[in-house]
């Protein structure tokens, strides 16, 4: 089979298997898990059939493998749908066929597959537990099954579909529409638990925040096909004339080049995506959803969706760039990235619920590789969207094993305390020793733990590309961010997994089935051994020994191939500083919180905390400028005003009008006139009639009389007329 | 003053009498008997003008029928002690105003004529006006047609009188 | 030594009277012989007529006959009518039989 086939064909499973469980298997929920798992597994295997046949081309990135086929006709012109697997490509692939694999097979276990049905479940609420006669004779409430299991295999898979579909298009087109399933079903999906407002209020947000990305993007594609014609990437983005041609013609925007405003654009949908500031604000919020939900969606593919994007169009942000110079889009990218790092992580340290502190990582941690772009770091970028795909999914499946125990802990003990709190955990290294490991590595590979970790190759050589080519701002607030992470990651460690369980639930948790911390154990493999393919050249000791692969491989998949930046020790020794005297106050500050303590946090930082802890009120903000206003504009200015006051004015004003001439109309002239000119002749009529009633006296004499006098009187005036007429 | 004038006046005093006498009395059967004296009047008027057919013709049908046949009708459609009160109806002014208008209108109209005052020609001699006449009815070039219809005519005004006075109980 | 003239006024006059007996008489008998009387006026100025103007024409005399053939048809109706009339009303007088009012 030749393998472009196997490249179309690598989406389709999940979407058939969307597919069938809707349609025909929605009730069995063996064979619903089966066929999507299976489907996964078959993605899987074509994803890694591609990208060994990948690794065998040299100079990769000059002969990708591509395929198109047209598929809406637009004027005299065809839009395609098409795939291409460049090195950039290959690579996601590769992440991306392994965290969907893991995330599936955990979706098994999370919900429960296998426990009875609960009591009291509804569909649409998260379960609540069953209860069961025990050995002993004694009522023992269980976690019991999903009742919406097939469900949420159907959507996971539709969502499969969305993201092969981005990973392996050609065009901006194919992408975007893989961009908008996976919107989609990531609504579906956060609001899962639809009976939950919480939950329909996050899958509102979330869709409308990215909406607003996706308008902009949308605008940027557009913008791109008119002054180019095409969408095709080998056509625009590996083409020197067209770069060149789109950088110096000026947009008349802001004094833009068309290059840099549809840049800038792609962006802004890049934004709203990968929920960087100012659109983050639905990324806390869809934490709402299930775990594997956000493990997959949120930290893992969706939101590296955006970035992969950003990672792509990188050759039109840099058009126009000499020597090193940052264009006007980069220097937008770099900031916001940059910001958003800094602005999450800070936020993250006054969370206490598990999945919050999370979801604000990833946000941070998204941002440090927007920031990358924004310098110019291809490769740097590239690298750590990899290795934080598979450390944060790691990292969520975790908290969701951590949750289930927990959970089960609720349920043993009868008390109901939120089983997210980090407040409520501890201890829960001796509980639940596998997912106490695999935890551990992710989060040290989240902060930048040296050597053994890949989150530390990544974010060293950000950091690197930072400080070598002189972007010393963006290289200390990474630096800074780099701390908060290391600081509220151990933190998180710590409060969970060290020290006494504080309270009876953290007490009686127990570790998760195989099905759940099997691809814990997988996603750690990764999450440790995924940076030595990207270790620098010049690296100290180590450097050399195995070649920058990474390096090597990503950076074909531009024009000119990217130069690795020098070494120095500088950023070297930061991030050791950084990432190790982080995790050690981490350890240090939270390794004796006992049950009820006050976050030490709270009191070093005093009101600052209270402002962290609200995520410095941009929601309140967002509200008062945005939501307000448009319920104001809809339900006052729209609905009352307009439809209800101008146009039901105009119709109830026109109909009144109507009915008050009508009524004037029959009142003045059909009655008086009409009908009185027909009343007055018959009325008349009558009269004259009974008038003259007399004549008729039935009497025949009288006719005769009368007869007699009235002729004679004719003749009379005739003789008279004729005769003296003469 | 001849005496064929003075036999006319006398007549015609008579007969304008006895029609005077048959609108105006009470007793419907005086009214018949006056009838017939006015008839009989008539038919002298008719042998004057030498219409002797028509004298007789008179006398049988008018007087031995008509007549006859009017007092008959008298007869049953009388009620016990009837003819009473005045026969003549109200409006009768109305009547006499209209009767006098026609009579003076008739002979004013009539004096106009040129021929009025024309005396009574001589007959042909040898003309035999009662040959005459009943050749004319029945001869084909003469009127035998109105004659026949005349006898349809009476024919259909017997069987009609009988039908409309039938007796039906 | 008759002249017409005569002959006509006493005819008008017979006529006149008739008439007066149809409009003014209460018994509709009566109607009748007035009816007959103004006939026989007619009869009488036909005959005078044919007398004194063109006596060898005989249409003169058979349109007497005529007449008189046509006045005995309908005094025969006439009064089988008013027997008709006197079994269902039991009254001859003819402002009795005002069916015909309004």
């Amino acid at each position: 089979m030749a393998i472009t086939t196997i490249i179309w064909l690598i989406p389709l499973p999940p979407l058939l298997a969307f597919f069938i469980i809707v349609l025909l298997t929605n009730r069995s929920r063996a064979l619903s898990h089966t066929i999507a798992v299976g489907s996964a597994l078959l993605s899987w295997l074509g994803s890694m059939i591609v990208f060994a046949s990948a690794l065998s081309i040299k100079h990769f990135g000059e002969n990708p493998f591509t395929d198109s086929i047209p598929w809406l006709p637009v004027g005299d012109d065809w839009f395609l749908i098409g795939v291409q697997v460049d090195p950039l490509s290959a690579a996601s692939l590769f992440f991306v066929a392994w965290t969907i694999l893991m995330i599936f097979i955990y979706s098994v276990g999370y919900h429960n597959f296998g426990q009875p049905k609960g009591d009291h479940d509804v569909k649409g609420l998260p379960p609540h537990g069953a209860s069961v006669i025990g050995a002993d004779g004694h009522v023992h409430q269980v976690p019991s099954v999903e009742p919406m299991y097939s469900r949420f295999f159907a959507f996971i898979g539709l969502f499969a579909f969305g993201m092969y579909l981005l990973v392996l298009s050609d065009n901006l087109l194919t992408l975007f529409v893989g961009w908008e399933i996976m919107g989609l079903c990531s609504y579906l999906l956060i609001g899962f638990w639809y009976g939950k407002p919480s939950a329909r209020a996050a899958m509102i947000k979330a869709f409308i925040t990215t909406r607003v990305g996706d308008v902009f993007m949308l605008l940027g594609i557009a913008y791109l096909y008119s002054a180019t014609g095409t969408l095709n990437y080998r056509a625009i983005l590996y083409n020197e004339e067209v770069l060149h041609t789109l950088s110096t013609t000026a947009s008349g925007f802001l004094g833009l080049s068309a290059a840099g405003l549809i840049g800038i654009f792609l962006f802004i949908g890049a934004v709203g995506k990968s929920a960087q500031f100012p659109l983050h604000v639905w990324l806390p919020d869809a934490m709402e959803g299930p775990t594997p939900v956000s493990a997959m969606i949120h930290a893992a593919t969706m939101v590296s969706a955006g970035v992969y994007m950003t990672i792509r169009i990188f050759p039109l942000l840099s058009a126009g760039m000499d020597h090193g110079e940052l264009t006007s889009p980069m220097m937008v990218v770099a900031f916001i990235g940059a910001f958003t790092a800094l602005f999450a992580a800070s936020i993250a340290v006054a969370q206490n619920d598990i999945k919050r502190v999370l979801a604000y990582s990833t946000i941070s941690q998204l941002g440090y590789m927007i920031a990358a772009l924004g310098i110019g770091a291809y490769v740097a970028a590239a690298f750590h969207l990899i290795t934080h795909a598979f450390f944060k999914a790691l990292l969520f499946l975790g908290s969701g094993s951590v949750i289930h125990g927990m959970e089960h802990g609720v349920l043993h003990t009868g008390k109901h305390i939120d089983p997210q709190d980090m407040f409520n955990m501890g201890g829960l290294r001796k509980k639940m020793p596998v997912t106490f490991w695999t935890f551990l590595i992710g989060g040290f590979a989240l902060s930048g733990f040296p050597l053994v970790t890949a989150g530390f190759w990544s974010k060293d050589e950000i950091l690197a590309d930072a400080f070598g080519h002189n972007h010393m701002v963006v290289f200390i607030i990474l630096a800074l961010a780099a701390l908060l992470t290391a600081f509220y990651t151990m933190r998180q460690i710590t409060l969970t997994f060290f020290g006494e369980p504080r309270t009876d639930a953290a007490h009686h948790a127990h570790e998760t089935p195989w099905t759940m911390t099997t691809p814990l154990v997988i996603l750690a493999f990764f999450a440790v051994a995924a940076g030595w393919v990207g270790i620098p050249e010049h690296f100290p000791l180590i450097g050399g020994v195995v070649p920058n692969w990474f390096h090597d491989f990503v950076g074909g998949t531009l024009i000119e191939h990217p130069k690795a930046v020098e070494f120095n020790s500088i950023p070297l020794l930061t991030s050791l500083v950084v990432a190790l005297g982080g995790l050690s106050l981490g350890w240090w500050v939270y390794r004796d919180i006992k049950t009820g303590a006050v976050d030490p946090v709270q009191k070093f930082l005093g009101p600052v905390y209270t402002v962290l802890k609200n995520k410095y009120y941009f929601d309140e903000l967002y509200d008062f400028l945005f939501v307000r206003p448009a319920f104001w504009i809809s339900e006052t200015f729209t609905y009352l005003w307009m439809d209800r006051g101008v146009i039901d004015g105009i119709l109830h004003g026109t109909s009144n009008l109507a009915y008050h001439l009508g009524g004037m109309f029959r009142n003045y002239i059909d009655k008086p006139v009409v009908n009185g000119a027909g009343d007055l002749v018959g009325n008349t009529t009558k009269r004259i009639g009974h008038g003259l009633r007399f004549i008729q006296s039935g009497r025949v004499q009288q006719y005769m009389i009368s007869a007699l006098i009235v002729g004679a009187v004719i003749s009379i005036l005739f003789y008279y007329l004729t005769n003296f007429a003469q | 003053m001849t005496p064929l004038q003075i036999l006319f006046i006398l007549v015609a005093g008579v007969t304008l009498g006895a029609a005077f006498m048959v609108v105006t009395t009470r007793n419907m059967v005086h009214a018949a008997l006056w009838l017939i004296l006015g008839l009989f009047g008539i038919a002298v008027f008719f042998v004057l003008l030498d219409a002797g057919f028509l004298a007789v013709a008179q006398v049988i049908i008018y007087i031995g029928a008509i007549s006859i046949l009017m007092i008959f009708a008298i007869m049953l459609t009388r009620r016990i002690a009837q003819d009473v009160g005045s026969q003549i109806s109200s409006g009768w002014g109305w009547a006499a105003g209209v009767s006098l208008l026609v009579f003076s209108g008739l002979a004013w109209m009539l004096s106009r004529w040129e021929g009025f005052h024309n005396q009574m020609p001589a007959l042909d001699p040898g003309a035999d006006p009662l040959i005459d006449l009943g050749k004319a009815l029945v001869s084909p070039a003469g009127y035998v047609i109105p004659f026949e219809i005349a006898s349809v005519l009476l024919v259909a005004a017997l069987i009609g009188a009988i039908m409309v006075a039938w007796d039906k109980i | 030594m008759i002249p017409l003239s005569w002959y006509l006024i006493f005819a008008a006059a017979l006529f006149s009277i008739g008439l007066f007996g149809v409009l003014a008489r209460k018994n509709a008998v009566a109607i009748l012989m007035g009816v007959e009387l103004m006939l026989n006026a007619v009869n009488i100025n036909l005959v005078a007529f044919w007398r004194y103007q063109r006596p060898d024409i005989i249409a003169g005399q058979v349109f007497a006959v005529m007449v008189f053939a046509v006045a005995a048809a309908e005094v025969a109706v006439g009064l089988a009518l008013i027997i008709s009339i006197y079994r269902r009303r039991n009254t001859i007088v003819a402002d009795n039989i005002d069916m015909l009012k309004l």
